[in-house]
């Protein structure tokens, strides 16, 4: 290197000057990676809280009961409608034979959850041949019990504060100590619909509902979508009402979704008399909100394929539509996916429209089409954290987890379209 | 189609053919006066006369009258925006796509004016096929980007007929004997040259009568540079080309016409030997001596 120069600018002041652009950018980068972590660092303590707070409700108690079918209780041929609570606590009375005052055997009935009588009613229906016999039966047990089994009740607390009393405690000392109450995989909360009862109470309504009303929002925003951008920006004449309509595209995307609810409800359930409640209202809501979405990010792609790849389509006399249809479209197509992705992912985790089209409603039965009024599962975590039942705080946590788990499923299904779209020429 | 030329012509070419005096003098940014040479021939195949193009209010093109023979490459040279890329898009209406963009004059093929309202823009683009500055094959199999013409168009009823158009005109293109082997791999793969080349198999392969080409080499290295304009000398013998360019050898190499553009203005036609040894307009002088351009 030549070393005479140490007058020149290219010295002392360019050096220093070097030294400052360089600081500046590692300031730069250290605050980029700064943001990272912190953003990293909440999404850490969001999910552990979650997961913290929501993995117990996947294991619930069941106590075992020694139960005798005796024929007496089925006094005629529908055997659905024999009194299986009867048979429950003639069971419970068995086993605990020390309980006498009424008041005890309230509390001693209260051990088992109101959705014991529907199992035996099943078993029973199911294979009539119990009836006269004696069977050990796993039945739910009630959710205060569940929260005593999960440490989730402070026994040193007066009694008169607790949930638990000191009866139902030694109870359950005995239960346990026969054998009878253990923790299993807790199958009711993927198999049912939402309950009262936070131990019956399933999550497979709720996420049943997200997925026809998801369906319905995809069915109809994609294409009409596609094709709305597909219009505004290839074909539409370029005037007045086309920018117009850019406008009040852009301006709908930032609506709040809430209007869109009351949109739904004065339109599609009270002027077309759709059912409220339903995925299919639902969805037509959704779908309404997610194709501005749709649109803006359909018609960013399309612009962003390069304009010789339409020139040479014309060029060898291809027409407009021909040019689109093969050439810009399956450019555009990865692009257009995202953005459906981003709109439906929108859709899923929406709830304010939803609560007036009557989504919030109380809803026990598992919706079978889309027009059987069923919950979604950000309606269903909103009903849940608004119950006052201590069982309900780890349902709410454990739906989060489920409607977490939608998410990851449905980008990993766009990634993967994704990648078969693509061209990778 | 000679007699159609003449009664047109007649009018129109005022400039005495041979008056090697004529300098005209022009203000190098005002109006640019009379097109001089000999811009129109017998046997033309397209004609173009009084032609404006208008992008909204400034005008692109001003009173352009030009033929393109049979059969001949003819060569538009002229500084940057003066207006030949435009003219050249003309031709085969790709300013269509322009919205701002009129065109005023007439324009015709084989005697038919193609700005007529009845005309289809979408044969005309087959008949009048266009090469572009950029090689832009489509993300495609080699073999798809020269069939895709011939598919939409319907030309073939059989793969086997299709199979021998894309043959043919990768054979015509030159391309042949280099990606005979490999048609299913996709033709963005190909060198830039390579590309080039099965850009213009692509444009051949819906049987055009007029090729146009928008500077098709100045993306490209001189040895593909070579190629391509050994390339056009041989289609030359069944196609008209119309070639813009910016490399004065490049025209003088490949042309036999040569047209002068300047702002807007088509200065000076004449035969290519002539333009470049024996300019008349000084403005052409001064271009392709390199005074400015």
């Amino acid at each position: 290197m030549q070393t005479g120069n140490q007058d020149t600018p290219f010295n002392k002041e360019f050096n220093k000057r070097l030294k400052r652009r360089y600081n500046a950018e590692r300031r730069f980068k250290r605050l980029g990676l700064l943001a990272i972590f912190i953003a990293l660092g909440f999404l850490a303590f969001l999910l552990s809280t979650v997961i913290s707070n929501g993995y117990s409700a996947f294991r619930q108690t069941f106590i075992q009961l020694d139960i005798f079918f005796e024929k007496s209780y089925f006094p005629n041929e529908d055997l659905a409608r024999a009194d299986y609570q009867t048979i429950i606590k003639s069971t419970l009375r068995e086993q605990f034979p020390e309980v006498t005052s009424r008041q005890d055997k309230q509390l001693l009935y209260s051990l088992v959850s109101n959705g014991a009588a529907f199992k035996l009613m099943n078993m029973v229906v199911k294979n009539p041949k119990l009836i006269n016999t004696r069977q050990l039966v796993w039945v739910p047990a009630n959710d205060d019990i569940d929260m005593l089994m999960k440490d989730k009740i402070d026994m040193s607390q007066p009694e008169s504060d607790r949930r638990i009393k000191d009866k139902v405690f030694s109870w359950v000392e005995t239960l346990a100590s026969n054998g009878r109450i253990t923790m299993k995989f807790n199958t009711t909360f993927f198999t049912s619909g939402d309950s009262r009862e936070p131990e019956l109470a399933g999550i497979l309504g709720a996420a049943k509902g997200s997925f026809y009303t998801l369906l319905i929002t995809l069915l109809l925003s994609f294409p009409i979508g596609v094709a709305a951008a597909i219009y505004l920006e290839e074909f539409a004449p370029d005037n007045r009402a086309s920018a117009f309509i850019e406008v009040n595209i852009n301006n709908l995307a930032a609506v709040p979704s809430i209007i869109f609810g009351l949109l739904g409800l004065a339109i599609f359930i009270n002027f077309w008399g759709i059912p409220r409640s339903t995925p299919l209202v639902g969805g037509l809501v959704l779908t309404l909100m997610t194709l501005p979405t749709i649109i803006i990010a359909s018609r960013a792609s399309l612009k962003s394929v390069p304009p010789s790849i339409r020139e040479a389509a014309l060029g060898i006399g291809a027409s407009k539509i021909q040019t689109v249809f093969h050439h810009v479209l399956p450019l555009a197509m990865p692009g257009m996916l995202t953005g459906t992705i981003i709109g439906m992912a929108q859709a899923l985790g929406e709830t304010a429209p939803l609560l007036m089209i009557g989504m919030v409603a109380f809803i026990v039965d598992i919706p079978g089409s889309i027009t059987d009024p069923s919950a979604v599962l950000p309606v269903q975590i909103y009903l849940w954290a608004d119950s006052p039942e201590r069982a309900f705080t780890e349902k709410t946590s454990a739906a989060i987890l489920v409607l977490l788990a939608f998410l990851v499923v449905m980008n990993a299904a766009a990634v993967l379209l994704r990648k078969k779209f693509e061209i990778k020429w | 189609m000679s007699h159609l030329a003449e009664t047109i012509q007649a009018p129109i070419q005022t400039t005495p053919a041979h008056d090697s005096s004529v300098k005209t003098s022009t203000d190098l940014h005002g109006k640019v006066g009379k097109t001089i040479g000999t811009p129109f021939v017998d046997d033309p195949r397209m004609t173009c006369r009084d032609v404006d193009v208008f992008y909204g209010e400034a005008q692109a093109i001003n009173k352009v009258g030009i033929d393109v023979g049979c059969n001949e490459v003819l060569a538009m040279i002229g500084p940057s925006g003066c207006g030949k890329s435009t003219f050249l898009r003309c031709l085969n209406r790709m300013n269509d796509t322009v919205a701002s963009c009129r065109v005023e004059g007439e324009i015709t093929l084989d005697g038919v004016d193609i700005y007529h309202p009845d005309i289809d823009v979408v044969p005309l683009r087959a008949r009048v096929g266009m090469v572009f500055q950029k090689p832009n094959p489509f993300p495609k199999s080699i073999y798809d980007n020269i069939a895709y013409g011939p598919r939409i168009h319907g030309l073939t009823g059989t793969k086997g007929e299709l199979d021998e158009i894309v043959e043919i005109s990768l054979k015509k293109a030159g391309l042949w004997e280099e990606v005979k082997d490999r048609l299913a791999e996709p033709g963005t793969g190909l060198s830039g040259g390579q590309q080039q080349r099965l850009c213009i198999a692509r444009a051949i392969a819906v049987g055009p009568e007029v090729i146009l080409m928008d500077e098709p080499c100045s993306a490209l290295d001189p040895i593909a540079t070579a190629k391509v304009e050994e390339l056009i000398a041989e289609l030359r013998t069944q196609y008209s080309i119309v070639i813009v360019t910016h490399a004065m050898q490049q025209a003088a190499r490949v042309s036999q016409r040569t047209a002068y553009f300047h702002l807007g203005s088509l200065v000076e036609v004449g035969s290519t030997k002539q333009i470049f040894t024996n300019p008349r307009h000084h403005l052409t002088e001064d271009y392709i001596t390199g005074r400015f351009g």
